[in-house]
C-alpha cells in the first residue's frame, strides 16, 4: 500500500504533463475543426451579410475609443523608455526610427490584439455561450439555419477585419502620440521625429510585418472565442469558464504565434 | 408518419432506453410523464439535434440520421419546434423572432411577413408587442412568442415542449385550442409535451407516457384516461399515492 502511494507520487508529474498535453490537444484540435468548418463556408461564400455588418459595427466601430487611448499612450511610453538613451547619446534624430521600429513591428499589433481579445473576444464567447445554454443555437438548427454560417463566420470575419484595421489605426496613432511625447519630454520637434521615421531605416516591410501579425492574432482570437463559446456547457458558470478560457488561450496564442511569426518572417 | 425504433441515449446516466414510438400522419400526440423521464430529449432526437446511441428515427419514410448535415438542414424546414425554455433570440425583437423562419426559409414579400407576424401575435394575445425585446417579457409572454414562432411557417410537423408552461388557465386553454384548431386545419402531425394534463388531454388524439426513459403506455386519449396501469392511472389522474 505504502509502495503504491510512493509510486503514485513519483508518477504524478507525468500524469500532470499528460493531462496538460491532452487539454492542449483538445483546445488546438477544437480550434482546428472550427477553422475547417469556417473555411468550408467561406469558400462557398455561405455566411450572413447582415450579421457581418452588425458585427463589424459592434466589434470594430465600438472598439475605436479603447484603441485610441491604448495607441496614444503606447507611443508615449515608447518615448519615455527611449528617453534616457536618447539623452545620453544625443541621438534625437533616431527617436522616430526607434519608436517606429518597435511600434510597427511589435508593440502596435501586440497591444491592439490584447485589447481586442479582452473587449471583443471575451464578449463574443459570452454571447455565443449564452446562446448555447439558452438553447438559441439549437433553435437555429431546428429552424434549418446553419449556426456556423449565420453566427460564426460573420464573427470570424468581423474579428479578423477589426484587428487588422485597428492595428493600422493604432500604428498611426501610436506614432502620432510618440511624436508629441518626444516634443514634450525630450524637446524633439515632430518634424525631426518624422524625418527619423522616414529616413530609410524603416520600410514597408516593417509595416507589413506588423500587419501580418495582426491577421494571425485576429485568427487566433476569433477561433478561440468562437470555439469556447460554441462548446460551452454547464449553464451560467459554464459561460464564465468559457470566457476565462478564451482570454487565457487567446493571450497565450498571441504570444506563442508572435514568436513564431517573428522568427519565420524575420 | 413519425417512427422511432429502439432509441437509446445516455448522458451521465441512461436517459432513453429503447423507445419505440409511431405517430401517424395528422395525429396530435401528447407525450406525458414525470420530470426527467426523457420527453424533451426525445423531441430533440426527433428533430435531429441529439444523435441517439442506438435506434432510428424515420420521418415521412426517411431515416434522419442517415442524412448528410445539409440534407438534414433542408429536411428540418418541414418541422416547427417550440423549446421548453422558448429559446427566443435575445438580440432580436419579438417581431424579428417570429419573422425569422419566414425571412430565412421562404422568399416572401416583406409586407406578407409583417402581416403574418401581426396575425400570430393576435392569435397568442400579444398584439402590439412587435418592437419589444424578449428580455422585457414575462415568462408567459415569452412562451406565447415561442408558440408564434413555432407555428408561423405552417410546418407539416410541429413539436411543442410545454406550450402552456407559465400561462394562466384561460390563456393556457386558448393556446391549446388554437394549436388544436390549426393542427386540424393544416392536417399537421404534432407531438406535444405538457404537464398540464387537464388541458392537454382535451386536444390530443393519442397519448404516450414515458417513465424512466421508456415508453410505458401508448394509446388513445380515452384509453389513457381509463387505463388500469397503476403508473398511467396515478399520473393521468394526479393521485399522490402510488408507484410513481
Amino acid at each position: 500500500m505504502m509502495a503504491h502511494s510512493v509510486v503514485s507520487r513519483a508518477l504524478q508529474p507525468f500524469a500532470s504533463l499528460g493531462a496538460f498535453f491532452l487539454t492542449t490537444s483538445e483546445v488546438v484540435g477544437g480550434m482546428g475543426v472550427m477553422f475547417g468548418r469556417i473555411a468550408s463556408r467561406l469558400v462557398r461564400l455561405s455566411f450572413d451579410r447582415s450579421e457581418l455588418m452588425k458585427n463589424l459595427y459592434k466589434m470594430g466601430v465600438k472598439s475605436v475609443p479603447i484603441v485610441v487611448v491604448t495607441a496614444l499612450f503606447t507611443g508615449g511610453i515608447m518615448v519615455i523608455q527611449a528617453a534616457p538613451l536618447v539623452q545620453r547619446y544625443g541621438a534625437h534624430g533616431l527617436l522616430g526610427w526607434g519608436a517606429g521600429f518597435g511600434t510597427l513591428r511589435e508593440i502596435g499589433p501586440l497591444l491592439t490584439a490584447l485589447m481586442i481579445s479582452g473587449r471583443v473576444g471575451a464578449n463574443n464567447t459570452a454571447e455565443l455561450g449564452t446562446m448555447v445554454v439558452t438553447e438559441q443555437i439549437d433553435a437555429l438548427r431546428a429552424l434549418a439555419i446553419d449556426p456556423i454560417s449565420f453566427l460564426i463566420v460573420p464573427r470570424f470575419i468581423g474579428i479578423v477585419t477589426t484587428l487588422f484595421l485597428s492595428t493600422v489605426f493604432a500604428d498611426a496613432l501610436a506614432l502620432f502620440g510618440a511624436a508629441y511625447a518626444g516634443t514634450g519630454i525630450l524637446g524633439v520637434e515632430p518634424m525631426v521625429f518624422f524625418n527619423g521615421l522616414t529616413s530609410g531605416l524603416l520600410g514597408l516591410g516593417d509595416v507589413f510585418h506588423g500587419l501580418i501579425k495582426s491577421v494571425v492574432f485576429g485568427i487566433v482570437i476569433a477561433l478561440a472565442s468562437c470555439q469556447f463559446g460554441i462548446a460551452t456547457s454547464g449553464g451560467a458558470p459554464g459561460v464564465g469558464r468559457a470566457v476565462n478560457s478564451t482570454v487565457v488561450v487567446s493571450a497565450a496564442g498571441i504570444f506563442v504565434l508572435d514568436y513564431i511569426v517573428s522568427f519565420a518572417i524575420g | 408518419m413519425i417512427e422511432l425504433a429502439g432509441i437509446t441515449k445516455s448522458f451521465d446516466r441512461p436517459v432513453l432506453r429503447g423507445v419505440n414510438l409511431r405517430v401517424p400522419d395528422g395525429c396530435l400526440y401528447g407525450l406525458i410523464g414525470p420530470g426527467a423521464a426523457g420527453k424533451s430529449v426525445l423531441l430533440k432526437i426527433i428533430v435531429g439535434l441529439i444523435r441517439p446511441e442506438a435506434g432510428t428515427v424515420t420521418i415521412r419514410g426517411r431515416d434522419i440520421f442517415a442524412m448528410s448535415d445539409l440534407e438534414l438542414q433542408e429536411f428540418r424546414k418541414q418541422i416547427g419546434m417550440l423549446f421548453q425554455n422558448n429559446a427566443l433570440f435575445d438580440f432580436m425583437t419579438v417581431a424579428d423572432n417570429i419573422a425569422f423562419p419566414l425571412r430565412r426559409l421562404f422568399d416572401l414579400p416583406e409586407e406578407e411577413v409583417r402581416q403574418r407576424v401581426a396575425e400570430r401575435l393576435q392569435v397568442v394575445s400579444l398584439p402590439g408587442f412587435e418592437d419589444r425585446l424578449p428580455s422585457g417579457l414575462s415568462g408567459g409572454q415569452k412562451k406565447r412568442v415561442g408558440v408564434a414562432r413555432a407555428t408561423v411557417a405552417r410546418a407539416p410537423i410541429v413539436l411543442y415542449d410545454e406550450p402552456a408552461a407559465g400561462l394562466d388557465p384561460v390563456t393556457s386553454q386558448k393556446i391549446f385550442d388554437m394549436l388544436r384548431a390549426e393542427q386540424r386545419a393544416a392536417g399537421a402531425t404534432v407531438i406535444m409535451v405538457s404537464s398540464d394534463l387537464d388541458r392537454l388531454l382535451t386536444v390530443t388524439d393519442r397519448v404516450g407516457m414515458m417513465y424512466r426513459g421508456q415508453l410505458i403506455f401508448d394509446g388513445t386519449t380515452q384509453e389513457a384516461q381509463e387505463s388500469a396501469d397503476p403508473y398511467v392511472h396515478q399520473f393521468v389522474h394526479g393521485i399522490p399515492e402510488g408507484p410513481l
